[in-house]
């Protein structure tokens, strides 16, 4: 499904990422755990398109394809989602509005027929139900006054309802309570599907007992240094990063 | 350059044959103006208040006023070039004279409603006591002159708690001919005791000539009574707009006028709000949208001069190309006028790197126990915002276009008709393919 290949990105001639390797098969969850400043938000926004970021070499296949030359937009025709660390604020567009925008502007890209209103509604109060969120959130400017919790209730929504098959999850744990994040967790859980790869980004170990990945993969100082199973995780938590990767 | 004395010696001709049949206070009304049009001349870069607005471009063109034509618009052109309007009374003013054939208002018993020449037949006393009396002649040039060359206009008074059944659509359209024409609209309306009125005005123009629009409205909103007001400006891109909109608001009135502005070479509207009553509660709001080489002026003033008022001011400017933007929002509230609650807000969204806007709040502030908050705000589209949404699949021009659209719906939100305000956000959407266009 993924397959980065001797990544190197940065910003204004400072390299970010240095070299990064990654291999995601379609139906497997994989977690990429790093301390601060690794670069790990770095390399979600370059798999997203973020022109900010220059790529100065490698390769990003999706479905062997190359995308390092498609627009953010078309990479989400492809199925790419990345839910933001930090979702962006909107005031004056409604959440609905904007969904359905975007759901139609992707399955017209796809060669589907755009949903009416009344599909659309269908759609969304059944996967606002499953996110237990409220119906009265949908009428609010997106992510206007949301808290932390709610805007990333509001990405897990926005990532159902797109329907991708690739989708980077970058600390969408990070600032949630337990109850939150079980809430989360249990989105992403159903949407695991054996033709849908997911990278989970963390800093928390905490997040992998809700969302149990397949591999977990060590990031540091702009590349991946070691990658073992769902062990790899706890052991990191016990040890810490230095002693991990020593 | 033709200049003052040009208006001074087209006065003279004209003003023996102008209106002949009306009352004498109106002829020596028409007289006042064109004196102190003529004392105060055309504003200067010197001059505090029109130091961003350069008026030259009027003063060298020679404008002779508009002539009656034989109407060539008809009833599809109104709602295409304005909004579907088929549940509103209307009255259509060719070049300044009135047009019938386009213009329905039904009879409504407490309402006044027709061109201001009739009202000084049937209503002459009452309009009288209106008629410039509020908007100061002494410093306002342009209503000077409005008040020298009017020929026709609107008259609206609504009696004590009579509530108008339909919203009245004023539509003034300019058919420009070979010569640069100027009109001199002028708008009165009195809503008595505990009355309501809801009021739209349109300007448009059928060719894209160089013409002058001089614009004059008065309202007098009486004591808890309620006006209701847009104001739509869609002159030609050659056009030169200028409007001077004075309101007197009567104890516990509730005013809410907008101000929409999209056309015109060189717009200015001056918009007064006196807030002359206890507990009135008035809301003045506005948009602006230029492109090219257009310049748009908006000076605001808003004065509390009783106690318990609340005033809430909202403008919002879309500036695209070399366009020129000026907000001026003064806010006076006087020594009396305690537990005022003003906020005035003014943002601009620039989205040319050569498009300018000069904004500037002005609280002049005597009582001691108010508040009164303003913000200014300039800015471009938000590029976090826009990947956000591109990373949803939105493609950039889209994701643009809604960043945009949601910086102006604040404002068209406030549209309480439903056919004008989806006609202003389609009207928007075509702008900005437009100036995407234009842009290249």
């Amino acid at each position: 499904m993924l397959e980065i290949k001797n990544l190197h990105a940065g910003i204004d001639g400072k390299e970010i990422l240095k070299g990064v390797d990654l291999t995601v098969k379609a139906g497997e969850i994989h977690a990429i755990m790093g301390p601060n400043g690794s670069g790990k938000s770095t390399l979600a926004q370059v798999l997203a398109g973020r022109d900010t970021f220059e790529v100065t070499a490698g390769e990003i296949l999706v479905n062997g394809e190359d995308i390092l030359e498609l627009a953010p937009e078309e990479r989400a025709a492809k199925g790419m989602f990345l839910a933001f660390q930090y979702p962006v604020e909107i005031p004056g567009v409604r959440n609905n509005y904007f969904l359905r925008t975007a759901l139609n502007a992707v399955r017209t890209a796809r060669g589907e027929k755009e949903l009416d209103a009344m599909e659309f509604l269908k759609l969304i109060k059944e996967k606002a139900k499953m996110l237990k969120i409220d119906e009265s959130f949908m009428s609010r400017s997106v992510n206007e006054g949301f808290s932390g919790g709610e805007k990333k209730r509001n990405e897990i929504l926005q990532m159902a309802i797109l329907d991708p098959k690739l989708c980077v999850m970058d600390e969408t744990d990070s600032g949630l309570d337990i109850d939150a994040l079980r809430i989360v967790a249990n989105g992403v859980n159903a949407l695991r599907s054996p033709d849908r790869a997911m990278v989970v980004i963390t800093h928390y170990q905490r997040l992998l007992n809700y969302i149990v990945p397949d591999v977990v993969h060590v990031f540091v100082d702009g590349k991946i240094i070691k990658t073992g199973g769902k062990e790899l995780a706890l052991e990191l938590e016990k040890e810490g990063y230095e002693e991990v990767t020593k | 350059m033709p200049g003052v004395s040009a208006y001074e010696s087209t006065f003279a001709e004209l003003e023996p044959g102008l209106r002949k049949e009306d009352p004498t206070w109106v002829h020596d009304l028409r007289r006042t103006g064109i004196e102190r049009f003529k004392s105060l001349g055309f504003p200067t870069l010197r001059e505090e208040e029109w130091r961003f607005t350069r008026t030259r471009p009027i003063a060298e063109l020679d404008f002779r006023p508009a002539g009656q034509v034989a109407t060539k618009i008809d009833e599809a052109t109104i709602v295409e070039r304005t909004f579907d309007d088929s549940h509103c009374h209307r009255l259509v003013f060719v070049n300044g004279y009135a047009a019938p054939s386009l213009s329905r208002i039904a009879k409504q018993s407490g309402v006044w409603m027709g061109p201001l020449s009739l009202a000084l037949k049937e209503r002459s006393n009452r309009v009288h006591t209106l008629l410039g009396k509020h908007i100061e002649l002494n410093q306002q040039r342009f209503a000077a002159l409005n008040t020298a060359f009017w020929t026709e206009g609107v008259y609206l008074e609504v009696a004590d708690s009579v509530v108008l059944d339909k919203p009245v659509h004023v539509v003034h359209v300019t058919v420009p001919g070979s010569a640069p024409a100027m009109t001199h609209p002028r708008l009165v309306v009195i809503a008595d005791r505990s009355a309501e009125v809801t009021i739209v005005e349109s300007y448009i123009a059928l060719d894209d000539a160089p013409y002058f629009t001089n614009a004059v409205s008065e309202m007098v909103c009486g004591d808890n009574s309620s006006i209701t007001h847009w104001k739509v400006q869609r002159e030609s891109t050659r056009a030169f707009h200028i409007a001077m909109q004075h309101a007197t608001l009567g104890t516990s009135a509730r005013f809410s006028t907008m101000n929409v502005s999209m056309g015109g070479a060189l717009v200015r509207n001056d918009v007064h709000t006196i807030l002359d009553g206890e507990g009135v509660d008035a809301r003045v709001d506005g948009l602006y949208l230029a492109g090219g080489r257009q310049h748009v002026d908006n000076h605001t003033f808003i004065r509390h001069a009783k106690p318990h008022c609340h005033s809430f001011e909202l403008y919002k400017g879309i500036l695209d190309g070399h366009s020129r933007g000026v907000f001026n929002g003064r806010i006076y509230v006087d020594p009396i006028a305690q537990k005022t609650d003003a906020k005035q807000e003014n943002n601009c969204m620039l989205l040319s790197d050569d498009a300018r806007i000069n904004s500037n709040p002005q609280l002049e502030i005597f009582a001691d126990d108010v508040k009164c908050t303003h913000g200014a705000a300039i800015g471009k589209t938000d590029d976090d915002a826009v990947f956000y949404m591109r990373s949803r699949g939105i493609p950039a021009t889209d994701a643009r276009d809604l960043m945009v659209y949601a910086f102006a719906s604040e404002v068209l939100e406030r549209i309480g008709e439903a056919a004008l305000k989806l006609r202003l956000e389609d009207d928007l959407f075509a702008w900005l393919e437009r100036s995407r266009r234009e842009r290249g």
